[in-house]
């Protein structure tokens, strides 16, 4: 009889823990959806992320097709961003340009989402492991700004691939000690000495316990790194060593636009524009995410 | 303050280090043959391994990072492939261009930041507090470079007030000096002010619901000195400590700044030396930079533990 009791008062505890649980959830989705910068933000972000999947229904042109009867023709209602060099549609080759911006950015992403996890909750859990990880990126983070990223992409070759490859490298010491820092606090608290008391096994603890509760600084870390991502990438490519041309990447339309500043300076000025507005639009989701996430953050902004 | 000074400098060792190494791998992982790379297409396979003999990129590697540590402890970081100079001299020559460009930017954005968050916080959810927040949002949203391209089209090309780049060195004419530095200073300096008027803002308004500034206001100071002598002053103490990430952008960027405007810095250098596949020049602009960062680092280290020496004794 008591038995039977006690396994029923279980099963009452998991459900009400399961309706908890999804309540925080809905709870954090209405404050998310509530917020001013993220709506704006996530409003921008989708338009952009329209206009990358279906970049082949909207560019009202093929975006390498030259037409040598529209050379630099301005904005008109023909080419609405106008025509470059080889004429070109710049607004069809803006909105494929997206497609491979987003595309690298995502790959970043979560790649250095993969790596920065691994190694924050390595040098977070392992404590011999801690110094060694860390004083190795900080290293990799003594390098100012992209400029690794550019000497990396220089050594390996211009492409897409080592682009990603490249801007990973730069961008997981970040996260990495992002995810430490929450490893550290987080392995300290009760309710994971509790879990270790009752003999759960790493890896439980570490997914189950500790990952799950260090996920909200990560996101809003990724979400950043998305946006550095995009701007990386256009310096990349406006320094030759991107994904090569013809591909339509903002940066390199950019870069065929610097020549062409004075007679055609709509080529430079649209790329440029999208790239804000994903980057914005990115920014603000992520302001909106830091705010809901963790109010005592709010305080502390400014990511670079 | 001698031990924390110290402590920082041993600490800086590792960091110094893994900047090192990186740099020496950055030409091991060039796919291919890189002397093809250097001698060009065309060239003989004893003219290669001429080339590979006199880099010693036939040693093992580990012979040729042993070799690589030698030269680097005496400061010699190689020749440069093309230049006919050595890497030490080409870079050293070239860095103050780079700092000043860095430095002249780093003021600007410390300064509009500054006013932009000022403005924010006292006129706190007014249309100005948007305002002031959607520019420095918007300075953290674009490419520097592509505002650089901006300004050039707006007041060098369209308005012709300034040059569309080139450099003229200050013991020449400092007029042309300022002329060639304004716009790559604004434009490197974009971004980071968006960084110092939000984080400005947020600090005054913090500063501003404590209790030392309700008892300044109520014992009959006037709004305008409670703001400039008792708020702001701590208000920016931790403006300090982004100065340090700040020069590392600002270091980074100039890379691309100076591409755009063709100023003769270590940017440019590298960029030059990255189109011409001249390792050497990219390794050695690459670990001088890094450790100018490094450097930067702890003066901005021991600037704040001189302001807050908690800093200093907690470490």
């Amino acid at each position: 009889m008591a038995v039977e009791a006690n396994a029923d008062n279980a099963a009452i505890l998991r459900q009400e823990i399961a309706r908890a649980r999804r309540r925080g959830w809905m709870l954090f989705g209405r404050r998310l959806a509530r917020h001013r910068s993220f709506q704006v933000g996530f409003a921008l972000f989708f338009v952009i992320v329209l206009l990358a999947v279906f970049a082949d229904l909207i560019a009202p042109y093929d975006p390498n097709k030259n037409d040598y009867r529209s050379l630099l023709a301005p904005p008109s209602m023909a080419h609405w961003f106008g025509t470059d060099g080889f004429g070109r549609d710049i607004m069809s080759r803006v909105i494929h340009g997206t497609r491979v911006s987003l595309g690298i950015g995502i790959s970043v992403v979560v790649m250095t989402g993969i790596l920065g996890v691994f190694l924050g909750m390595l040098a977070g859990y392992v404590r011999w492991l801690d110094n060694v990880l860390m004083r190795i990126m900080d290293g990799l983070m003594a390098f100012p700004g992209v400029l690794l990223a550019i000497a990396l992409a220089a050594a390996l070759g211009p492409s897409t691939m080592n682009a990603v490859i490249a801007l990973t490298i730069t961008f997981t010491p970040r996260t990495a000690r992002v995810v430490r820092s929450s490893v550290l606090v987080i392995r300290e608290l009760p309710y994971v000495e509790a879990a270790m008391a009752v003999g759960a096994g790493h890896a439980r603890i570490i997914f189950r316990y500790i990952l799950a509760n260090a996920l909200s600084p990560l996101i809003v870390q990724l979400t950043f790194v998305f946006a550095v991502s995009i701007l990386a990438e256009a310096i990349l490519s406006f320094l030759g060593v991107g994904p090569p041309p013809p591909a339509p990447s903002l940066g390199n339309i950019i870069a065929e636009g610097r020549n062409y500043l004075q007679d055609a300076s709509w080529i430079a000025f649209f790329p440029g524009i999208a790239i804000a507005a994903a980057v914005l639009g990115l920014n603000l989701m992520g302001d909106g995410l830091r705010d809901v996430t963790d109010p005592r953050l709010a305080a502390e902004r400014g990511a670079g | 303050m001698i031990g924390f000074l110290a402590r920082r400098l041993l600490s800086a060792l590792p960091v110094l280090f893994v900047v090192s190494l990186v740099s020496f791998v950055i030409i091991a992982i060039v796919p291919g043959d890189v002397t093809a790379e250097i001698a060009g297409s065309d060239s003989t396979e004893a003219q290669r391994a001429e080339i590979r003999e006199r880099l010693g990129l036939d040693r093992p590697m580990v012979e040729q990072a042993v070799r690589w540590y030698g030269r680097l402890l005496q400061g010699d970081l190689g020749q440069s492939y093309l230049l006919n100079k050595s890497v030490t001299e080409a870079v050293l020559e070239r860095l103050p261009i780079t700092l000043s460009l860095a430095a002249i930017a780093l003021v600007l954005a410390v300064m509009l930041g500054v006013l932009l968050g000022i403005l924010a916080a006292i006129k706190h959810d007014s249309w100005l507090d948007q305002g002031s927040m959607s520019i420095a949002l918007f300075g953290l949203s674009i490419p520097d470079f592509w505002f650089a391209l901006i300004l050039i089209s707006v007041f060098a090309v369209g308005l012709g007030w300034l040059p569309t780049g080139g450099y003229v060195p200050a013991s020449e004419s400092l007029i042309g000096w300022a002329r060639s530095m304004t716009l790559p200073a604004l434009a490197l300096a974009i971004t980071q002010m968006g960084v110092v008027a939000r984080m400005t803002r947020s600090s005054m308004l913090e500063v501003m619901s404590q209790d030392y500034i309700r008892t300044a206001r109520a014992k009959g100071m006037r709004r305008h000195t409670v703001i400039f002598k008792h708020a702001l002053r701590n208000a920016l103490v931790p403006i300090v400590t982004v100065v340090g990430v700040m020069t590392g952008v600002l270091l980074g960027g100039a890379v691309v700044i100076e591409s755009v405007f063709s100023l003769p810095g270590v940017g440019r250098l590298i960029i030059g030396a990255i189109q011409r596949r001249d390792y050497p020049i990219i390794q050695g602009g690459l670990l001088i930079t890094a450790a100018t960062f490094v450097f930067v680092n702890i003066l901005v280290d021991l600037a704040y533990g001189w302001l807050d020496p908690r800093v200093r004794d907690g470490r």
